[in-house]
């Protein structure tokens, strides 16, 4: 789950990492008065989960109220890379003597948490990475010892910051990692972190994706789910706990397994056909939850056919049949449905399928035949 | 042969009490799998259908002598399941729970490297493993595998575990021994793990492998492949078609940057000498064409 800006900094307050005051708003006037009681000069930020917000226009500065109003005006409503910007976040200015990159994630394939520090801050990591990779300095800490404060100088050390900083650096490194690794979060990024003028070093941004599996040790994190942005069907996949895609074709697929989702998606492509969309109903699911995946897929106007691929290991086959029964005698369903069953109580399944067959309910015993017949329907249905 | 698992393998489910590791638990016993314990400390000294109950993983594995261990309890509690059973004294610890967090995953398996570095760990978020005919520990349906060999199968995803089974199994190609790894950002093992153990093993002549997009698992067995197999490997990716940038499903099925793409992962593979299908079925019928031309 991405944070927006203003939520990541949030985040770090609570891990006392030392971020600018400011108030998120949604009204030109809100940030007008917001920019009142923290005092000018104001930075105008756009919120939106993408970057570049910059360069598009979405970060400026204002010295008085008018600048302030004049900015919430244009930034409000603007499209950045897709995302309309529906919050701003007005933050105190802050004078910047160095900016720097900071960031911690998990190296999969070193199995290690992975920090990156450059004195090359503000721009695009990921350029700074191609053009001079000499320019981060990495750290691979391992989980059972976390970072220690010897680490983390060494490391600092070696990023070749301003050499007066070393001790702030060191500092907000320290409660970065613990903020990673106690908040549970699979990114923490600052870009920039700056050292202003008095040689403080501060978090200017915050970029923070929290990991969903651990929700359980953290129930405040509902309020950041609260406000994601999710499209209608999305919403309505993730009310009922499904993981849901949206993509542009004609063909709505329901598999149960991220792997076997996507793998329908490369098949139905393959025969020819357009996915709708890729809805994994996950593992152990039950009947009604596959009644509330057709629901979704139902509601969706561009699906002509759709594709129940199931192969169920702790899915199991007279769960999933039951389900689709349920389902179409509580919906109306649009769209002719061809399955494909097998694996765990796949012939109890099969059984309860066949007693409802109909020009509505069809089987096909493979996941290429089910593939064709579903791209031919949703050909027919067009 | 196979490898990891065979007949003689005793396992103790934590779990077992519960009602998913109850139905897993005896239907693994039902397939002839050697279930010979379940642990839960308040049910201790009762029984599941006959397993008896223990406190512990280390009771069960000293009055049973059971060297694997299966966990099928919640993800708030597998960080203390595993450890649990690493310091009762299993020598494999097979995790199908799915959802748990990556900074515990990070964490048990850092530790288990370090402070029980023989103990073999699979998943988390796996469908276990199965020797067919042998053992079947998971979830897994028996029935469509087939032993005797002469592949190997290894796959990130779970159903596509059974997608790469009921491929080979419908044509008639029994398996040594079918590993699902898991899809999370640490697991356990890996495709090297287990492609190192297939080269090993004299039974399995060929190895169909099963990946996905996000990471950099595949590119990584693509050279082991090259540098140390000389038995023929067919592949499936998934996720061909998966737009860039959208996180499809897993944690790890994600494009980004133009890495981790499924075009990038076949290209390495082939390159490495897999033979490569589109789909499944396609990687199905491509070890049909090995094993033929291996005469088997």
């Amino acid at each position: 789950m991405d944070l927006y800006e203003y939520q990541g900094k949030q985040f770090f307050a609570s891990y006392d990492i030392p971020v600018s005051p400011g108030e998120a708003v949604t009204t030109v006037d809100d940030a007008v008065a917001a920019a009142d009681r923290i005092g000018y000069p104001v930075v105008v930020k756009a919120q939106v989960q993408v970057g570049g917000r910059g360069k598009a226009g979405g970060i400026k500065l204002a010295d008085d109220a008018a600048s302030c109003r004049e900015h919430a005006q244009n930034i409000l409503g603007m499209d950045i890379k897709g995302h309309t910007v529906e919050i701003l976040w007005i933050e105190l200015a802050s004078d910047i003597a160095e900016e720097y990159y900071a960031s911690f994630t998990l190296d999969r394939a070193a199995k290690k948490h992975l920090g990156m520090l450059s004195a090359q801050g503000g721009v695009e990591i990921e350029a700074v990475a191609e053009t001079d990779p000499d320019a981060i300095a990495k750290i691979h800490i391992d989980p059972v010892d976390g970072l220690t404060p010897e680490a983390c100088r060494e490391w600092v050390l070696a990023a070749k910051l301003n050499p007066d900083v070393t001790d702030g650096a060191v500092d907000i490194l320290l409660k970065l990692y613990r903020a990673y690794v106690e908040g549970d979060a699979d990114l923490v990024e600052i870009n920039p972190l700056i050292v202003k003028p008095d040689g403080a070093v501060h978090a200017l941004d915050a970029k923070v994706t929290l990991d969903t599996n651990a929700l359980f040790r953290h129930p405040d994190y509902e309020q950041y789910d609260a406000t994601q942005v999710r499209d209608e069907r999305e919403e309505a996949a993730h009310e009922k706990g499904l993981q849901y895609v949206g993509l542009d074709g004609s063909v709505g697929i329901i598999a149960n397994g991220a792997g076997l989702a996507m793998s329908t998606v490369d098949v139905v492509s393959q025969v020819g056909g357009s996915p709708a969309n890729f809805l994994d109903i996950g593992g152990g699911a039950n009947a009604d939850v596959m009644a509330g995946a057709l629901e979704v897929i139902n509601n969706d106007e561009k699906v002509r056919s759709i594709f129940i691929n199931i192969f169920g290991g702790i899915t199991r086959g007279e769960e999933v049949a039951n389900g689709i029964v349920q389902a179409l005698s509580r919906v109306e369903i649009s769209s002719p449905i061809v399955i494909r069953l097998d694996g765990t109580n796949a012939d109890e399944g099969r059984a309860i399928l066949a007693e409802h067959a109909s020009d509505k309910l069809l089987s096909e015993p493979t996941m290429l035949e089910a593939a064709r017949r579903a791209v031919a329907l949703a050909a027919e249905g067009a | 042969m196979a490898i990891f698992v065979d007949e003689n393998t005793k396992v103790v489910y934590q779990g077992l009490t519960g009602s998913q590791g109850r139905f897993y638990g005896l239907r693994n016993r039902d397939y002839g799998t050697q279930v010979v314990a379940g642990t839960n400390p308040k049910k201790a000294g009762e029984e599941v259908d006959g397993i008896p109950i223990f406190a512990s993983v280390g009771d069960a594995v000293e009055a049973t002598g059971a060297d694997v261990s299966c966990i099928f309890i919640p993800a708030p509690g597998v960080k203390a399941a595993v450890m649990e059973a690493a310091e009762g004294g299993v020598k494999m610890i097979v995790v199908i729970t799915e959802g748990v967090p990556a900074q515990d995953e990070a964490l048990f398996y850092n530790d288990l490297k370090r402070n029980f570095p023989d103990v073999q760990l699979l998943g988390p978020n796996c469908p276990g493993i199965i020797s067919p005919g042998k053992c079947n520990i998971g979830i897994t349906a028996g029935e469509i595998a087939m032993g005797g060999g002469p592949v190997g199968i290894v796959s990130r995803s779970g159903t596509l575990t059974y997608q790469a089974l009921h491929e080979l199994t419908q044509k008639g190609i029994g398996q040594t021994t079918c590993v699902g790894i898991g899809g999370d950002p640490v697991p356990g093992t890996t495709f090297i793990d287990c492609l190192e153990r297939f080269e090993a093993d004299p039974d399995t002549k060929a190895v169909m492998m099963i990946g996905e997009i996000g990471g950099s698992a595949e590119e990584e067995a693509a050279d082991f492949i090259k540098s140390s197999m000389t038995k023929p490997v067919s592949a499936y990716i998934a996720g061909v078609t998966a737009p860039p940038g959208k996180k499809m499903g897993h944690a790890g099925a994600i494009v980004s940057g133009g890495k981790g793409t499924a075009s990038a992962k076949m290209d390495a593979l082939r390159a490495a000498g897999a033979q490569v299908g589109q789909n499944p079925t396609e990687a199905g019928e491509l070890m049909a064409g090995i094993v033929k031309d291996l005469g088997l």
